[in-house]
Parts: C-alpha cells; structure tokens; sequence
C-alpha cells in the first residue's frame, strides 16, 4: 500500500503544484512591467520553463512514470530545443559580424 | 459473461485481446499519447521558432503590437487555465480511486474553467476587432486602411499614435512616416497573435468535447482503480494544452511590456 501510494501523487501534492504555478504566475506578470534590459525574456521564458517543468513531472505524471515515457517525453523537449536554438544563433548572430 | 470462471475470459471488460494485462495495456497508451504530443509540441514549436525569428526582424512593430494587448486578461486566463489544470489532476485522482461522484466534479469543474477560458479569449478577439487590429482585408474591418476603419476608431492610426507617444514619453522623436510604417508592420505580430492563440483555442476546443465524453463514461461509472487510462490520457492532452499557454503568455503579453503600456 505505501509502495502504492509513493506511485501516485496526492491532492494535497496537486494543491502545492497549484499554488506554486500560481505564485509563478504572478511573478512573471509583476517581473514583465520591470525594465531588465535583454533579461526581460530570458527571466520570462525562464518562469515559463519552471512552471511547465511542473505541469509535466507532476500532474502529467512523468516523475511516476516508467523510462520509456521519460525517454519520450525527454526526446521531445530536447528535439524542440534543436529546433529552438540552432534557428535563433542563426538569427541572432547575423548582426554580429555584418558592419 | 460477468460469472464466466474460465481462465482466458476473466479480465477487465476494458482490456483488449492483443494485450496480456491491464498495466501493459496502459503502458502502450500512455506511450501513443505521449508521442501524439510530440507532434503537438513540433507543430506549436515551428510557430514558437517562426514567432522569435520575427519578432527579432521586426522588433519595434512586436513590441507595438505586443503592448497593445491586455496583459490583464492574459493574466486572468493563465490562473484560470492552470486552475482547470489542477481540476483535471484531480478528476484523474478521483477516477483513479474509482469515486465517481469526485470524478462527475472535477470534470464538470474542468469543463467550466475552460469555458471561461474561451469566453474571456473571446472578449480579447472582439477588442482586438473593434480596434481594427484584425489582420488582413477580408475580415474584420480593414486593417491598413489608415484612418478608414471608422472614424472613432482609425485602428493603425492609434498604433502609430501610441508609438509616438511612448517615444516622445521617453525622450525621443519618431517622426510620423516611420512610426505608421512600424503600425504597419504590426500586422504580423496580430498575424502570430491570432494564428497561435486560436490553434490553441481549437485545442481547448477539442479538449471541451474530450472532457464531455469523459463526463458521460464517468457518469456511468467506468472508471476505476483497474481502469482509467481514458481520463489519465485526456489529462495528459489537457496539461499539453496549458503548456502551450503557459509559454504563449510570455511569449506574446509580457516579455515587451516594459517598453509600452499596461
């Protein structure tokens, strides 16, 4: 029985994901009207990934999954990331060397 | 069927014959979903990607265009979004310990979070038609006809004002030409603003009729401790849906809002 219920998250472990999705919330709202230069998105985008780091181990389970999911879910994060990163330091670094 | 004492027949109703047991059946699912998302995230993904590569071009017409929608909206509908999250957790709790009337809840809770979801993205359309920051000339009310949109309402125009204005707040001048060409160019941030938020609406969408279908199996008491992969899947879609937003809000309400209007 308790090895069932380390499988399984309790509602008192969604009311802390909960709560915590929306403390980040706020904070990237009240974070977005201060002025941080190039840090704005980086803070942002940052949050986000926290929050959907959250959603995904907890209430998508993937932390009491098996390796085959992690594997998958793992997969396509870091195929986005490819897609992500390798068009933006195109993008981003075009202006570097163009004078 | 249900007193059948043979060995091969006694399973779970629910488990299907080209799978040994219930958990491998479960397992096989999860895995199909998960892969489903994968595609899910490479589609929103490009548009992520197509949205940044943008938005690095045409800088000063996103950070118009981004500052011109209401953060407090946005605001509102990430809490709402990530509170139907947790009812969705829940309903997938609740069908995993087989209480039914929970299950009839959280769903039904679920089903009305995202509802006000819709409604409150319905309102943000209707005031970005009404300020005739619809792109395009077939529908809305023109959105490069400077001045044309109606009189009270000059839709670029007051684009094209706020860039100045903001301008002259912090300093500097941008003479009329260049900030109407920046208005201009608004039209494709409006153009990402709409494609990604209404993708992600058609997938609330799809997931309302997921939730409705969940409801009324759960209503007749299907879902237990033995089997509930259904729900467990719907929230898995569910969750994907509030990652998209989680991102979205960011992406197209915060991250130029310190260079313009609440």
């Amino acid at each position: 029985m308790a090895e069932h219920a380390h499988r399984h998250p309790t509602p008192m472990l969604y009311l802390v994901i909960f709560l915590c999705l929306a403390f980040f919330t706020c904070a990237t709202w009240a974070i977005a009207f201060a002025d941080l230069g190039i840090w704005n998105p980086v803070v942002a985008l940052a949050i986000a990934c926290t929050k959907a780091v959250l959603v995904i181990l907890f209430f998508m389970h993937v932390r009491y999954s098996d390796r085959l999911t992690m594997v998958t879910v793992g997969c396509g994060f870091f195929w986005l990331l490819i897609l992500i990163t390798l068009s933006l330091s195109d993008y981003l670094s075009r202006t570097l060397f163009a004078t | 069927m249900s007193t059948s004492q043979t060995t091969t027949t006694d399973h779970h109703p629910a488990l299907v014959h080209q799978f040994d047991s219930m958990e491998q059946q479960k397992a096989a699912s999860t895995f199909g979903m998960w892969v489903f998302l994968l595609t899910e995230i490479m589609m929103f993904g490009g548009l992520f990607a197509a949205y940044l590569i943008y938005r690095i071009k045409y800088y000063p017409a996103f950070v118009a265009g981004s500052t011109s929608i209401s953060v407090s909206w946005g605001f509102a509908n990430t809490l709402v979004l990530i509170a139907s999250s947790l009812t969705m957790a829940m309903a997938v709790w609740a069908a995993q310990k087989g209480k039914r009337s929970y299950q009839i809840w959280f769903i039904l809770g679920t089903m009305i979070l995202g509802s006000v979801f819709l409604g409150i993205k319905a309102k943000e359309y209707y005031d970005k038609w009404d300020e005739c920051h619809v792109p395009g000339h077939v529908i809305g009310k023109g959105f490069n006809a400077w001045g044309g949109c109606s009189v009270q309402n000059p839709g670029l125009g007051n684009i094209a004002d706020e860039i100045q204005k903001h301008a002259h707040d912090s300093g500097t001048i941008v003479p009329e030409a260049s900030a109407i060409q920046t208005a201009k160019q608004t039209e494709i941030f409006f153009s990402f603003y709409f494609l990604m938020t209404g993708l992600h609406a058609f997938h609330m969408i799809i997931g309302m009729g997921l939730m409705t279908w969940l409801l009324l199996r759960a209503r007749r008491g299907e879902f237990g401790p033995a089997y509930y992969t259904p729900v467990e899947l719907g929230g898995l879609y569910w969750h994907f849906v509030d990652i998209v937003w989680i991102y979205l809000f960011p992406l197209l309400y915060l991250i130029s809002r310190h260079k313009g209007a609440a």
